[in-house]
């Protein structure tokens, strides 16, 4: 009767089918451990406790950023009842239309919104908050939270400061298990950089409720409640002063500054131009888009991210390659007249000045013509084989000065700039294809060379420490928090440090050799600081040239090392190394005595010189 | 008569009786654990549900004592064709008079009472289905008799899809459990299993491996079934194709990773020369190969090779295969399409949460989530009797109908579940056996018709409730609150003890 065992078969898949539902119930009810603790959340309530944010200083102790209280207004729209539209919207200073409209919202998506309710209104100031204190009993299903926000007391780093901001969905899944929606965490700068140390530790205080979600008594009379653990504080290496100094002299101009302590490569300063104002840190969601839509890019860091070809204040690093390599001696002499003359009819041009001159002269008079002479003899050494191995050698020195890789600071988002290597002019021209004078301009910071402020303040500071530099850094080690042992150690470069002397000589005399001599960084001079300093003038393919300085002073024990990149500033001298000088005074003497100097830095206005994207 | 009075008692299966009392009572317990926090009261408080669901129980009782005892059980299969078009023009007639009952239109109102159609259409088509397929010259593989039982097993389904009550039509498809006891070829069910495999493949995984899937069910099918020549090459070539292609899309990753990373390293130099622009075309190429493409070419190319060679040497497997891979590749493509438009959202939106496409605790997911939480924090013995937090406070929804079986989880533990579903089984399995013992061809089919019927319903049910199936608002038999289903099944199952009563008389 049962034809072929069909009923065997069913029955089989009976039991695979029983079999299957039981595996399913036993994984649920003895594997997993995740749904017991689902259900004791389901009828317990945690109120979180939020910590207060770790307090950011400068390198003296002056607050930075700091905490106030602000009141946020939340609805739980369960638990809302009929009430007077108008006089809420009277104590809290909105339209009822506005209180209407959100009510309609939140009735929509009530199934996302949680018993912890939604928040409403953000950031009340203090009176308008205790004025619906007095009326509350009268809202069943509003309340008022207290909640710590951000403030400046100074208006110093905005951009490397950052802000801090609600988190959202793409945030909490990117980190997960470590936020929930309605926490803040900072989303750039410092903030973000040290979110781990500033944010503390959430505390919470848990309660029964029951079945219609009413809170009845603490869980286990609070012994399991734990309290919240504050944000560390951290300490910068910011000079707050220093800081908005920098800014206010590069305000209506776009560029970057960057200040560094040679002894300790601890970053002073670090300008960002059009940066961020702190009001507008404070406050972000409002000024978001305004930031975000200027076409000058305020977000942009340009101190670590812009890539700008560094000009004559590479020159230094070609020089020092030179001595090292011992086809550059300082009392070497070569001609110069209005430029180098190469090839058939080329010329990389120059300014006018003496001729021949020596390795001091060249630094302090800028020549051109006398670093095509260095470069060349650099790349076409016999002791390499081909000009390709000469420019790798040159990449590999290059390189040990921190140009063409991150520095490996503990900012974020640094970018690395680019320095061109043999592979770079095979792709270009074809291999045996290019020589020496293909690539000319590297000699003077020009063509494939590519770095940041931040590089130029590195190189700068090397040359104060006479052959090496620690990696730039913006957090000082302080109680609790702890820096990498990397930003305590001394890099070298692949150059002799006896080399590094040479080169600081020259760099004194560009800046103190008095008005008539040819020092290209007369400007800089301050009486009994003993400047040593390096003007750039790079070619900007977009408008004018770009303005570039490097200096550090004292000469016998530098404090500072600077660098300053004004785009479409003009020669070397015009813009960035006022700046730069200026900076470096107010930082070692505490005042300027150069007022006109420093007025006509302030007033001037380069922004109709930027072109826009 | 003492005699025939004695036979009477013996042939009744009180076996089965005993199961069904069991399963009553558990269900009656677990209603009043679901609603006692919202609706205080005693077991036998009228006004509430636990209460109802008693007086329920008892006309239950009284039904089935009516369906054993007074109606003579050969009227079942003598009606069964009014029987059935009258079910059928009420489930007609409950679209256009029916309110809307959250987004279907299936319940009758009438005054204190509300019942389902489809409910009764359970019995009406059961019993019809068993009346052809116990007709002297029935072959349901003649084409023309398995469209007959198709017919009668699809037409209330359809009506019942119109109604917008998708899940109790779903409980249809368990027929075919029985059409393949009668006869069905094995294959049927195959490919039913395959088309379900395959949408449900290319909504979570991808095309390709759902093609993948498709060829690796067919090969090795027409492998074993065709002619035994050269069989361990075609094996050997066969299984080296498969795990080809199942390698394929890795290693096209590999390799276009492989050129990503080296197109990455040139386009964050500071600039790109020309001649690399050649370079990045050329590689570029390759990653917009896709392998579903490249593998279906090679399936297509491999074609008009086979079937010539089915046709060669007279292999019907292999051009049915053939044809088969043809239908599911056109299926693949087309599942999309299904899926965005012929299903309607909340629908939808139910079969992304079970596949885990949507991660939505708060909205699709919470029903499922709350039922997971519910039964996952039972443990080995349960929280005891209405001591469970998440049934008592109202966290799961639905917890005395569709969901009941939360609360047998979390109070009872696995221990409750197993020995629940045990009882299912057992009830289930005596129900085959009871059949299979049958000599009469009605009798056997319809216990097959009630055994599938309670099947679908508990793995749907059961299977809702633990997150293997999506959620499908249908009632857990015996122990879900509500007196249609109740009813229903109780008739369903009484009609079978009548019926195999009878059978045991005379025979």
């Amino acid at each position: 009767m049962s034809a072929d065992g069909r009923h065997i078969r069913l029955m089989i898949g009976l039991g695979v089918a029983a079999v299957l539902l039981l595996a399913k119930i036993f994984s649920l009810q003895m594997l997993d451990d995740r749904y017991k603790e689902d259900a004791d959340r389901n009828s317990t309530i945690y109120e979180t406790i939020y910590p207060t944010r770790g307090v950011i200083y400068d390198r003296n102790g002056e607050i930075l950023v700091g905490n106030k209280v602000a009141y946020d207004i939340l609805v739980n729209p369960r638990e809302v009842q009929a009430f007077d539209t108008v006089a809420l919207a009277a104590v809290l200073d909105v339209t009822p239309e506005f209180i209407r409209g959100r009510l309609q919202e939140y009735a929509k998506r009530r199934s996302s919104i949680g018993s912890q309710g939604v928040t409403m209104l953000r950031m009340l100031p203090a009176e308008t908050y205790m004025r619906f204190d007095e009326v509350k009993y009268r809202f069943p299903g509003f309340r008022g939270q207290v909640r710590g926000i951000r403030y400046y007391p100074v208006n110093a780093g905005g951009n490397l400061l950052g802000y801090v901001s609600e988190v959202d969905q793409d945030y909490i899944k990117r980190h997960p298990g470590e936020y929930r929606s309605g926490d803040y965490a900072g989303m750039t700068g410092i903030e973000a950089a040290r979110e781990a140390d500033l944010r503390g530790e959430k505390g919470y205080h848990i309660y029964l409720r029951n079945s219609r979600n009413q809170i009845e008594q603490p869980y286990k009379e609070g012994s399991e409640d734990k309290e919240a653990v504050p944000g560390k504080d951290i300490t910068t290496t910011i000079d707050a002063v220093l800081q908005q100094y920098g800014q206010e002299l590069m305000q209506n101009k776009v560029g970057s500054v960057v200040a560094i302590e040679p002894s300790s490569g601890e970053i002073l300063a670090l300008v960002s131009s059009p940066g961020i104002d702190v009001e507008q840190l404070a406050d972000i969601g409002k000024h978001y888009a305004e930031i975000a839509q200027n076409p000058y890019k305020p977000m942009y860091n340009r101190a670590v991210q812009a890539s700008y070809p560094p000009g004559s204040v590479f020159k230094l690093v070609n020089g020092l390659i030179g001595l090292e390599e011992g086809v550059l001696r300082p009392e070497m002499m070569y001609p110069c007249s209005h430029g180098y003359h190469f090839g058939a009819g080329h010329k990389l041009g120059c300014h006018g000045h003496k001729s021949p001159l020596n390795m001091e002269e060249s630094i302090m008079m800028s020549c051109n013509a006398y670093y095509c002479y260095v470069l060349k003899n650099i790349i076409d050494n016999r002791k390499y084989g081909s000009v390709a191995e000469g420019l790798d050698a040159w990449h590999e020195y290059v390189e040990s000065f921190g140009f063409g890789r991150k520095l490996g600071s503990d900012f974020p988002a640094e970018l690395s700039g680019g320095i061109p290597t043999s592979r770079t002019y095979n792709r270009a021209y074809g291999r045996g294809r290019w020589n020496s004078t293909t690539v000319i301009s590297l000699s003077i910071g020009q063509g494939e060379i590519l770095a940041t402020p931040m590089h130029l303040a590195n190189l700068c500071a090397t040359i104060a420490n006479r052959g090496h530099y620690y990696i730039p850094h913006i957090i000082k080690a302080s109680e609790g928090v702890e820096i990498e042992e990397r930003f305590r150690q001394r890099q070298y470069t692949l150059v002799d440090t006896l080399h590094f002397p040479k080169v600081v000589k020259g760099m004194w005399r560009a800046v103190n050799s008095g008005p008539g001599m040819g020092g290209t960084a007369w400007i800089a001079h301050v009486d009994s600081l003993d400047i040593c300093g390096k003007t750039g003038t790079a070619q900007n393919p977009r408008g004018a040239d770009n303005s570039v300085f490097i200096c550090f002073a004292p000469m016998n024990d530098p404090k500072i090392a600077i660098a300053a990149y004004v785009e479409n500033g003009g020669f070397g001298a015009q813009y960035a190394a006022p700046i730069a000088s200026l900076m470096v005074e107010k930082y070692l003497k505490g005042q300027i005595r150069r007022t006109e100097l420093e007025e006509r830095m302030k007033k001037a206005d380069l922004m109709a010189r930027v072109k826009r994207d | 008569m003492t005699d025939g009075r004695a036979h009477t008692r013996q042939s009744v299966d009180w076996w089965l009786i005993g199961t069904y009392l069991v399963l009553v009572v558990i269900g009656w317990i677990n209603i009043f654990a679901a609603t006692h926090s919202s609706e205080p009261g005693s077991l036998l408080n009228f006004e509430y549900r636990a209460g109802k669901q008693f007086v329920w129980i008892l006309t239950s009782l009284g039904l089935a004592a009516t369906i054993l005892y007074l109606i003579p059980p050969r009227l079942w299969e003598a009606a069964c064709i009014p029987f059935y078009v009258f079910v059928l023009g009420l489930l007609v007639l409950v679209i256009f008079v029916s309110s809307d009952v959250k987004g279907s239109h299936s319940w009758f109102d009438l005054g204190p009472v509300r019942f389902q159609p489809a409910e009764i259409s359970k019995i009406s088509t059961s019993l019809l289905l068993s009346y052809v397929v116990s007709q002297q010259n029935f072959r349901i593989t003649r084409l023309k008799d398995f469209l007959t039982a198709a017919f009668v097993i699809g037409l209330p389904m359809l009506v019942i899809v119109a109604e917008s009550e998708t899940g109790s039509a779903l409980v249809y498809t368990g027929f075919i459990l029985v059409l393949y006891r009668t006869g069905l070829s094995g294959w049927w069910l195959g490919a039913i299993g395959l088309i379900i495999l395959l949408f449900i493949s290319t909504l979570t995984l991808s095309p390709y491996w759902s093609v993948f899937i498709l060829v690796s069910f067919l090969l090795p099918c027409s492998i074993v079934m065709g002619p035994p020549s050269r069989r361990r090459f075609r094996i050997l070539a066969g299984g080296g194709f498969v795990l080809l292609m199942g390698l394929l899309p890795f290693l096209l990753e590999a390799l276009c990773s492989l050129i990503n990373a080296r197109m990455d390293g040139l386009s964050t130099r500071v600039w790109v020369p020309a001649a690399d622009e050649d370079y990045n075309y050329f590689w570029s190429f390759l990653l917009k190969v896709n392998p579903l493409y490249l593998f279906l070419g090679l399936c297509f190319a491999a074609l008009p090779w086979l079937g010539w060679r089915a046709y060669k040497y007279r292999d019907r497997f292999l051009a049915i295969s053939l044809v088969v891979f043809i239908a599911g590749v056109i299926l693949v493509f087309s599942t999309d399409y299904l899926f965005e438009n012929v299903l309607q959202p909340h629908q939808r939106g139910r079969i992304e949460v079970l596949l885990g496409m949507r991660e939505d605790p708060a909205g699709m997911g919470y029903n499922v989530n709350q039922s997971k939480i519910a039964i996952g924090s039972g443990g080995l013995l349960g929280k005891g009797f209405l001591q469970g937090t998440q049934t008592t406070f109202g966290f799961v929804p639905e917890q005395a109908t569709d969901f009941i079986f939360c609360t047998v989880g979390e109070e009872w533990g696995f221990a409750g579940c197993l020995l629940v579903i045990g009882l299912y089984i057992f009830l289930i399995a005596r129900l085959m056996i009871d059949a299979e013992s049958c000599r009469d061809k009605f009798t056997r089919t319809y216990g097959y018709c009630v055994a599938a019927c309670i099947f679908m319903h508990l793995f749907i049910n059961v299977g809702m409730t633990v997150g293997l199936m999506p959620v499908i608002g249908i009632p857990l038999p015996l122990l879900s609150y509500g007196g249609s289903s109740l009813w229903a099944f109780t008739i369903l199952l009484f009609i079978f003890l009548s019926l195999y009563r009878d059978e045991k008389k005379y025979f």
